[in-house]
């Protein structure tokens, strides 16, 4: 048996459904009007020269944007390089592209900024009351931004939590549908998995005494926040090695364009004809050379994947963790909850010899009818169906309810001088043993074959007679075979948790196809599973709740804890999984590697664009010394001055086209690494070589038409 | 490509693979500190080596400690090298007894041959002391390509090793290198050579009778030696018949056999593997082309055999490969293709032979230009700046590439590794997870290193063009105006940064100007990819290796090595597509009118 079975948790807590059931508030359209305005004026705003400084890709385009500026007022004003028209175009649109950029980075950050919003509704001043010593008592009314770490509070029905905490004494029903948008209430006592409190919740019925357990900006809901909000984004390592390359890049473009000044001018010198490239088409040719792309996005995607984790109603302590996610390879899944339904239900009474179906059926119901498990209830309902068994009055035949402990690991009732008792084979054993009873090897054979089915064999036991088994069936969840088959494809291995015996465990295994199992599972079990899984070089994933897995969630690379888990299992863990839903864990590595897989296609597209752009600038910028050069203009530009304006607005505009993209993410399909890079190579590497040549011959098509050039 | 071209290609590859499938075997067993059959014998020679130097062999470093003490090394190398130079005048084996070098000429003769890339500024025949060549250039010769495979052999280590701080000794790879590797193949190399005919001995250059007599004019000159003007002004002329010849000699083979195998390429004679005593015939011209890709693509498969997964070495070696035969074909198109002019002003046939052996041919030199330049050798059988405009556009690109098509002993692996790391670091993106190679994950010092080893070479070559053709200095030295010049001086670049060595001749180096310009792009060239590579390895020996699965994006399938060829030749594009259209697109588009 698992622990969720020993511990009685309302039944909405285990949502043991694959729908996210997540806030409605912090879904969002991906272009909500009421986002686009406020991203324009940051669009502006960030072109403060200490932000653009953070991205060097698009500072080296603003620094561009205000070079060529100047030499269009030279050309206004005196004699410029070329015609003031030109410059001023290629001026414009190079402050557009710096504009996009910020436009995308704005955009991304104002819907989180809205996500965040949603948020900070629920946290707000309340009046805290404050004991002196953890024990319901005397308080004082303080302001709860006064509050300190270790300071003792009472809550009472109608208050609102006012900070992070754990429960030291008493029993609440609390509503946190301000965190996990779940409306239906959930108990808080202390001691056990159910102690943590989250600011910002209230208290509906009865009363608690938390210890405070952060000071005032760094409770779980702060961190939320400014998670969300970006203010405390860091750059992912994989983000800082990108931005190198990126760098690199640039500093590579940098040189060929500035040695191509002295270049031009010795073929000019030699050919004894034409006039040098000019300063502006060689800052255009820069600007449409480095990868402004991938370089005005980046920022965007990190954000947006922050934001798509929040819209599964995930909270990522540090983009880092978004990012491991989409390496794990390893994914360890308790059984209960994830795989098979939260219940075991009872599917089957198999009468000992000489016993009929409905003797065991009748002794199992009176044995489970106080039974309030969900297995108990579901015995309850078994013998109703089958034999149309009903429930009877307990009280009037004396009837004691035997409950389970941990010694007899037995449960019953003592009903009319009847000793009824259920429980796992070895425990009634001993127990028939004890009053001198005989026990059937049918019955051992019988529940061994229950055992061997997967499913949980109890025996039932009237006074020193054994009358049969009952098997309990775990309920594989719909469509989770296909889901793990799914992950096989994409190279991750499944490894199903359970305390259940071997037998059993592979069973279940079996059924649900994951690819291996751990039976019996203790803690430390789980954690040694881990190390040696990375001792293999594999990112482990898991979920957890309890306290007792708080060392498994800090070894694995992704630990989500459960948000109705304990503050020991959310402080282990590098993400909050709102809705305590463990099949999240398949959608947090689909998020994760979505992120990845945008990042890595918008740079080949950026990287793979520079071809065309290069054969529509360089006959363009040498056409005066070398008119031979025009057999490279492959698209047929109309003339030099449309063909470097043409490659610069792509450039630009290609920033606006694509920042859907990066806000959704590039398509997600579980597929072989090989079958996914054959894909993406194909659609962003062959089309970032194809597209740039359609889309520059189309604008300078437009620009004809239009006699702008 | 015609048919000859065709199976002359086919059967330099097959004889490639078949030589360098064992040799691959035997270079990872050595590196390992193994012996096998013979080499026990040298084992004594292996321990006295160390025993005077006061090395520990089995004592492992860091990167660090490896990456200084090879660049001390080298630089120990460079000073021998430029005072051998200096004081060859007084030092013995100089028969013809050849003067001092010049500061600035030994300099770059110095880091030269130290950088395995051999470019000569001056005419090995006129020059260099018997003395110099052996004990300066034919020992740097060994030494410059060991350097470069025991770097390569530091890095596979990094990918194969796992959570380990050390890369290796730097003295036990460099000596085992050179002991067990170099000298044996070179043995077996210069003995084919010399059946061939190349010369091998001490004597001084001999005066021949010359079968028949070359009349050519001198001006006349007057009693005090200065020349006589005739009525028109110009200098008097008289006939003059030369009889005689003098003719070079040397230790030849022992040079030649390391000068390929070790892709230096530094020639014994000014005119290279041209020069009948260094080439005489097409077998000997055969030896010598397998001999410049034989280790490089021994290493492709030693680095497969290292990191446990064969699939590895033979992915990298495909990309090399496909780069390189599609080379070979452009270069010779472009030579069968030859010049329209030539037609035009009534020749036969437009068949580009200019600047080429008849005993080689058209096809066979274009083989050997692709072959030399493919790897950073530079040696040639026929001059380069002769070639079509696109015919010798190819060995200038494949040089801009970094070199890594088969590419320097050692180097090219390196150099292509890295690019394999840029190119996983993508598609690795591409695929959903944070990129890794070989199960190592590559995070931003590994970029970091990436690109400065790639980001180095671009720079040397753009920003030294750039300042030659800026300033007089520069400009002084081109022989071709117009965009061939151009050409020349980025060829000269292309060369030296990517430690080729090859040239277009025409461009006059040897002043103090290309002098010292070339041996900066020569060292940096060199050693700003050494140690980052060097870094690299160190590490990535330190990290944990990644387990390989279905999620993995899989290198060594067809797709990673189309992947590979198109990170090489994209980064080469972007570099160089502005240079090379100044240069050979244009001088091809004004050929073909």
């Amino acid at each position: 048996m698992t622990k969720r079975f020993e511990t009685p948790i309302p039944d909405h807590v285990e949502t043991g459904t694959d729908e996210r059931s997540g806030n409605d508030k912090r879904k969002l359209p991906l272009l909500d009007p009421a986002l686009l305005t406020p991203a324009v004026t940051d669009a502006f705003k960030k072109l403060a020269p200490q932000v653009q400084w953070r991205n060097p890709v698009m500072f080296v385009v603003y620094v561009g944007s205000i070079l060529t500026t100047v030499l269009f007022g030279q050309a206004l004003f005196g004699t410029g390089e070329a015609p003031a028209g030109f410059i001023g175009a290629i001026a414009a649109w190079l402050w557009f592209t710096v504009l996009f950029a910020n436009f995308a980075e704005a955009l991304a950050e104002g819907r989180s900024k809205a996500q965040a919003a949603a948020l900070r509704a629920t946290k707000k001043n309340v009046i805290a009351k404050k004991l002196k010593a953890p024990k319901k008592g005397a308080y004082e009314l303080i302001d709860s931004p006064s509050l300190r770490k270790g300071d003792f509070i009472l809550i009472e029905a109608g208050d609102t939590i006012p900070m992070d905490g754990e429960v030291l004494d008493g029993v609440a029903s609390v509503d946190e549908s301000a965190i996990t948008g779940e409306s239906a209430p959930v108990i808080r006592e202390s001691g056990g998995d159910f102690s943590a409190v989250t600011g910002g919740t209230r208290v509906l019925s009865d009363w608690i005494v938390v210890r405070v357990s952060v000071n005032p900006g760094e409770a779980f809901l702060d961190r939320m926040i400014a998670m969300v909000e970006g203010a405390k984004r860091q750059k992912t390592p994989n983000e800082i090695a990108l931005t190198i390359l990126l760098v690199a890049l640039t500093i590579v473009f940098l040189v060929v364009t500035v040695t191509l000044l002295p270049f031009s001018q010795y073929s000019v010198s030699v050919a004894g004809a034409g006039t040098p490239i000019t300063i502006t088409a060689l800052i255009a040719l820069l600007v449409c050379l480095i990868p402004t792309t991938i370089g005005a996005l980046l920022s965007s995607i990190g954000v947006a994947g922050m934001s798509r984790m929040m819209q599964a109603n995930v909270i990522a302590t540090s983009g880092r963790a978004v990012e491991a996610a989409g390496d794990v390879d390893v994914l360890l899944l308790d059984k209960t909850g994830t795989i098979t339904l939260g219940n075991r239900q009872a599917s089957a009474f198999i009468a000992a010899p000489g016993v009929t179906e409905q003797q065991l059926a009748d002794a199992a119901q009176l044995a489970s009818l106080a039974d309030e498990t969900p297995e108990g209830r579901s015995i309850v309902v078994l013998a109703k169906q089958r034999f149309a068994l009903r429930g009877r009055e307990l009280a009037a035949h004396q009837a004691v309810f035997v409950p389970f402990t941990a010694q007899t690991r037995m449960s019953g009732v003592d009903y009319d001088g009847r000793q009824i008792r259920k429980g796992a084979l070895d425990a009634v054993r001993q127990h028939v043993a004890d009053v001198g009873g005989l026990f059937p090897d049918a019955v051992s054979k019988a529940a061994d074959d229950v055992a061997r089915r997967g499913a949980t064999p109890l025996v039932v036991v009237d006074g020193t007679t054994v009358l049969g088994v009952i098997e309990l069936k775990d309920i594989v969840k719909g469509g989770i075979k296909e889901r793990f088959a799914e992950l096989r494809a994409m190279g991750i291995k499944t490894v199903m948790i359970t305390g259940d015996n071997p037998l059993t465990a592979a069973a279940i295994a079996a059924e649900a196809g994951v690819d291996d199992f751990l039976a019996q599972a203790r803690p430390e079990d789980k954690l040694k599973l881990i190390r040696d899984h990375q001792a293999e070089g594999r990112l482990v994933a898991m979920t957890g709740d309890g306290t007792n897995d708080a060392p498994a969630l800090a070894q694995a690379d992704v630990a989500v804890a459960m948000n109705t888990g304990t503050q020991a299992a959310k402080e282990a863990g590098n993400m909050v999984d709102l809705d305590s839903n463990p099949t999240k864990l398949i959608e947090i590595v689909e998020i994760g590697k979505q992120m990845l897989m945008t990042r890595g296609s918008l740079t080949t597209f950026s990287v793979a664009n520079d071809i065309a752009k290069y054969f529509a600038i360089i006959p363009a910028a040498f056409a005066t010394t070398y008119p031979q050069l025009g057999t490279l203009n492959v698209m047929g530009l109309h003339t030099p001055a449309s063909a470097i304006l043409s490659a610069v607005i792509f450039n630009a505009i290609i920033i606006v086209f694509l920042i859907p993209l990066a806000l959704k993410g590039v398509k997600y399909r579980a597929q072989s690494a090989a079958q996914l890079l054959r894909n993406n190579m194909l659609i962003y590497g062959l089309g970032g070589l194809i597209v740039p040549f359609v889309g520059i011959k189309l604008i300078d098509l437009l620009l004809v038409a239009l006699h702008l050039a | 490509m015609n048919t000859n071209a065709v199976m002359q290609l086919a059967l330099y590859l097959a004889v490639l693979l078949v030589l360098a499938w064992p040799l691959s075997g035997y270079i990872t067993r050595v590196m390992r500190g193994e012996h096998l059959g013979p080499t026990r014998l040298l084992a004594p020679v292996e321990r006295l080596f160390y025993k005077l130097a006061g090395v520990d062999a089995g004592r492992e470093t860091g990167w660090k400690s490896y990456a200084v003490g090879l660049v001390l090394f080298n630089l120990t190398g460079v000073v021998a090298v430029y005072a051998l130079q200096r004081l060859q005048g007084v030092l013995p084996l100089n028969p013809q007894g050849f003067g001092t070098i010049s500061p600035d000429s030994s300099f770059n003769t110095a880091i030269s041959f130290v950088a395995n890339t051999n470019w000569q500024g001056y005419a090995g025949e006129s020059t260099m002391s018997y003395l110099t060549q052996m004990l300066g250039l034919s020992v740097q010769n060994f030494l410059s390509a060991a350097t470069g495979i025991a770097v390569v052999i530091a890095l596979i280590r990094g990918f194969a090793r796992k959570s380990l701080e050390t890369i290796g000794n730097v003295w036990a790879d460099l000596t085992r290198v050179t002991l067990y590797v170099l000298v044996p193949l070179s043995l077996v190399v210069a003995v084919l050579l010399v059946g061939q005919g190349v010369i091998q001995n001490f004597r001084p250059y001999t005066e021949v009778q010359t079968v028949q007599a070359t009349v050519y004019q001198t001006a006349r000159l007057d009693a005090h030696g200065a020349p006589v003007n005739g009525a028109d002004g110009k200098p008097l002329m008289v006939d003059t018949a030369a009889t005689t010849q003098t003719l070079p000699m040397g230790p030849v083979a022992s040079q030649e056999a390391i000068k390929m195998l070790g892709t230096n390429g530094g020639g014994f004679f000014n005119a290279n593997s041209a020069h009948p005593y260094e080439n005489p015939t097409p077998l000997s011209n055969f030896i010598e082309m397998l001999a410049i890709f034989l280790i490089p693509a021994a290493l492709c498969f030693v680095f497969g055999r290292m990191v446990g997964d064969k699939r590895q070495g033979w992915a990298v070696l495909a990309a090399m490969t496909v780069l390189f035969v599609a080379a070979y074909g452009v270069t010779v198109w472009a030579e069968l293709a030859g010049n329209p002019a030539l037609q035009h002003a009534g020749a036969a046939s437009s068949l580009n032979m200019e600047g080429k052996e008849t005993r080689f041919g058209i096809v066979a030199s274009s083989l050997f230009a692709t072959i030399t330049t493919a790897a950073s050798c530079g040696a040639v059988n026929a001059m380069h700046d002769s070639f079509t405009p696109l015919g010798g556009m190819v060995p200038m690109a494949l040089m801009q590439l970094g070199e890594v098509v088969f590419g320097g002993v050692g180097s090219g692996l390196y150099g292509m590794l890295v690019y394999a790391i840029l190119a996983v670091f993508i598609a690795g993106l591409m695929v959903g997870r944070t990129p890794e190679y070989l199960g190592k994950k590559i995070e931003s010092f590994e970029m970091k290193m990436t690109a400065i080893a790639i980001l180095a070479t671009p720079i040397l070559v753009l920003a030294g063009t750039a300042i030659a053709v800026s300033v007089s200095a520069g400009q002084a030295g081109v022989l071709n105006p117009q965009a061939h010049g151009f050409s020349e001086i980025l060829y000269a670049f292309s060369s030296a940064a990517n430690n080729n060595g090859s040239a277009f001749a025409g461009l006059s180096a040897n002043t103090p100007f290309y002098n010292v310009m070339l041996g900066l792009a020569m060292w940096f060239g060199r050693f700003a990819i050494i140690v980052p590579v060097l870094a690299m390895a160190g590490s990535l020996a330190g990290k944990q290796r990644l387990a390989v699965t279905a999620g993995t994006l899989p290198t060594h399938g067809p797709l990673f090595v189309v992947l590979l060829i198109g990170a090489v030749l994209l980064v080469g594009a972007l570099n160089f597509i502005p240079g090379l259209a100044l240069g050979p697109i244009v001088e091809h588009l004004q050929m073909i009118g």
